[in-house]
C-alpha cells in the first residue's frame, strides 16, 4: 500500500488545506504534528529549502509548498476532483488564479493578528477590499469558488471559514459581515457543512487560546522593535 | 481557429514566459504592447483584479497571472510539453517556479538600494542564487531535465534581465566563479532557438533599468 505522510502544525491553514484535500479524496495518510519552535530532523531533511510545513511525503518522496502539494494530490488521486476537467481549461485557470490571489494577499490577514491601533485599522481596510474582490469577482453567483462543488480555490480560501472569525474577535473588528458580504457568508456556511471539512475543522475555543497568545507575543515584539 | 492574444510589456520577464511558451509549442498569437506606466482602459477591463501584464486571451476568455497562464497553455496545447510526466517531477518544477517568484524581493533588493543596504541586499540575492544553483539546478542541463521546461521559462529573468539590472546598479551578483552551473544553464538557455530569437534588446533593457533605478534610489525631497 502506498505510504502517505503529512507534516503539519496545528492550526496552520496551509496544513489544513492539504488535510482537507486528502480527506475529500478519501486518501489514507499518517499525520505528524510538528513543533515549529523545535523542528524535527525529519522536517529539515524533507524541506531543507524552507524548513516549513506542510510537507507531504508520498512513498518516501517529499513535496512542500501547499499549492504545489494540492496540484500533486489532484494529479495522483484523481477521484473526487478538485479542479474542473481538462475539457474546461479556463475553469482550471480560474481556480489557480484565485488560489494565487489569496496566497499573495496573506500579509493583510496576518496584520489583523499582529497589530493594533492605526495599523490594525489599515489592515482591516485592506482585508475588507480583498473580501470585496472575492465576493464580487471570485465567488459571484456561485456557491463555491469551484462552482457547484468545493474545489482547490475553496480549500485555499479555507482560512476565511476556519480561523478568520477568531482573529476578528481577538482584533476587535468585524469585517466579514452578512450585509456587505452575503455571498462569502453563505460560502462559509456551505464550506463548513461539507462532511469531510466538518470533521476536520480546528476547534474554535482552542484556536482562541492559541491566537490570543500569538497576538500578544507579536504585538509586544513589534512594540519592542519600534523602541530600538 | 480560435484567437490567441497576449497583452504585454516589452521589458517584462513575466510576459516573455508566456510568449516563449507559445513559441515553443508553435502556437500563433497576436501580441499587443501595453504601456504599463499609462495603463489602457483595455488592460483595466481585461485584468480588473491586478491591472497587470501579461494578460492572455483565448477564444474571448481572459486569463491573468503568468504561472496560471503557463499551466493553461500546457493543458490546452500539449505538444512539446513544458512539464515532466512524472507527478513528483511536476511538483518540483512548480516548487522552483514558486521559489523564484516568492523570493523576488530578496533577488531584486540590490537593484533598489545603495551603499550599505545594497551590499547586504546583494548577499541575500546570492544566498537565493546559491539555493537555485545547488538544489534547483544541481547537475542538470535545464531545471526540469534535459530539455527546456516551465521552470526554465519562469527563471528566464536570470538570463537576460539580471545582467541589465546588475549593470544599472553597478554591482555583480551572479558571478561565474560562485555560480558556474547557473552560468552554464544561461548559455544553454540562450542557445534554444525560440529563446535566441525572442528576448529583449540588452541595450534597451540596460537603459530602462538605469532609468528605473534612478526612480528607486532618488532621495526623498523634504
Amino acid at each position: 500500500m502506498e505510504e502517505v505522510k503529512l507534516f503539519g502544525a496545528w492550526p496552520s491553514p496551509y496544513g489544513y488545506r492539504v488535510i482537507w484535500a486528502l480527506e475529500l479524496k478519501g486518501v489514507k495518510y499518517e499525520y505528524i504534528e510538528e513543533d515549529l519552535s523545535n523542528k524535527s530532523d525529519l522536517l529539515l531533511q524533507y524541506n531543507p529549502i524552507h524548513k516549513k510545513i506542510p510537507v507531504l511525503v508520498h512513498n518516501g518522496k517529499p513535496i512542500s509548498e501547499s499549492h504545489v502539494i494540492l496540484e500533486y494530490i489532484e494529479e495522483t488521486w484523481p477521484g473526487n476532483p478538485l479542479l474542473p476537467s481538462l475539457e474546461d481549461p479556463h475553469g482550471r485557470a480560474s481556480a489557480r488564479f484565485w488560489t494565487k490571489f489569496i496566497d499573495d494577499k496573506a500579509l493583510p490577514f496576518a496584520m489583523l493578528l499582529m497589530t493594533d491601533g492605526e495599523e490594525l485599522e489599515k489592515a482591516a481596510k485592506e482585508v475588507r477590499e480583498i473580501l470585496k474582490i472575492l465576493e464580487e469577482q471570485g465567488l459571484g453567483e456561485k456557491d463555491f469558488f469551484g462552482g457547484n462543488e468545493i474545489g482547490l480555490a475553496d480549500l485555499a480560501m479555507g482560512l476565511i471559514a476556519s480561523s478568520f472569525g477568531v482573529i476578528e474577535e481577538l482584533a476587535g473588528v468585524k469585517v466579514l459581515n452578512g450585509d456587505e458580504f452575503p455571498g462569502l457568508c453563505n460560502w462559509v456556511k456551505k464550506f463548513k457543512e461539507n462532511p469531510a471539512i466538518k470533521k476536520n475543522l480546528p476547534d474554535p475555543d482552542q484556536m482562541f487560546v492559541y491566537y490570543k497568545q500569538k497576538r500578544e507575543m507579536l504585538i509586544n515584539s513589534r512594540a519592542a522593535l519600534s523602541y530600538k | 481557429m480560435e484567437e490567441v492574444k497576449v497583452i504585454g510589456f516589452w521589458a517584462s520577464p513575466y510576459v516573455y514566459r508566456v510568449t516563449w511558451a507559445l513559441n515553443l509549442k508553435g502556437v500563433e498569437y497576436e501580441y499587443q504592447e501595453e504601456d504599463v506606466f499609462n495603463k489602457s482602459d483595455l488592460l483595466l477591463q481585461y485584468n480588473p483584479v491586478h491591472k497587470k501584464v501579461p494578460v492572455f486571451v483565448h477564444g474571448g476568455k481572459r486569463i491573468a497571472e503568468s504561472t496560471v497562464i503557463l499551466e493553461y497553455i500546457e493543458e490546452t496545447w500539449p505538444q512539446n510539453p513544458l512539464l515532466p510526466t512524472d507527478p513528483h517531477a511536476r511538483a518540483m518544477a512548480r516548487f522552483w517556479t514558486k521559489f523564484g517568484d516568492d523570493k523576488k524581493p530578496d533577488f531584486f533588493g540590490f537593484f533598489k538600494s545603495a551603499g550599505e543596504e545594497q551590499i547586504k541586499a546583494a548577499k541575500e540575492a546570492q544566498e537565493c542564487l546559491k539555493i537555485l544553483e545547488e538544489h534547483g539546478l544541481e547537475d542538470k542541463k535545464f531545471f526540469d531535465g534535459d530539455k527546456i521546461g516551465m521552470t526554465d521559462l519562469s527563471l528566464g529573468w536570470l538570463a537576460f534581465w539580471l545582467e541589465a539590472m546588475e549593470g544599472a546598479a553597478g554591482v555583480q551578483v551572479l558571478d561565474v566563479n560562485s555560480f558556474p552551473r547557473l552560468h552554464a544553464w544561461i548559455r544553454n538557455l540562450k542557445e534554444v532557438p525560440v529563446i535566441k530569437e525572442n528576448h529583449p534588446d540588452q541595450t534597451r533593457l540596460l537603459a530602462y533599468f538605469k532609468w528605473l533605478r534612478e526612480m528607486y534610489t532618488k532621495p526623498a525631497t523634504t
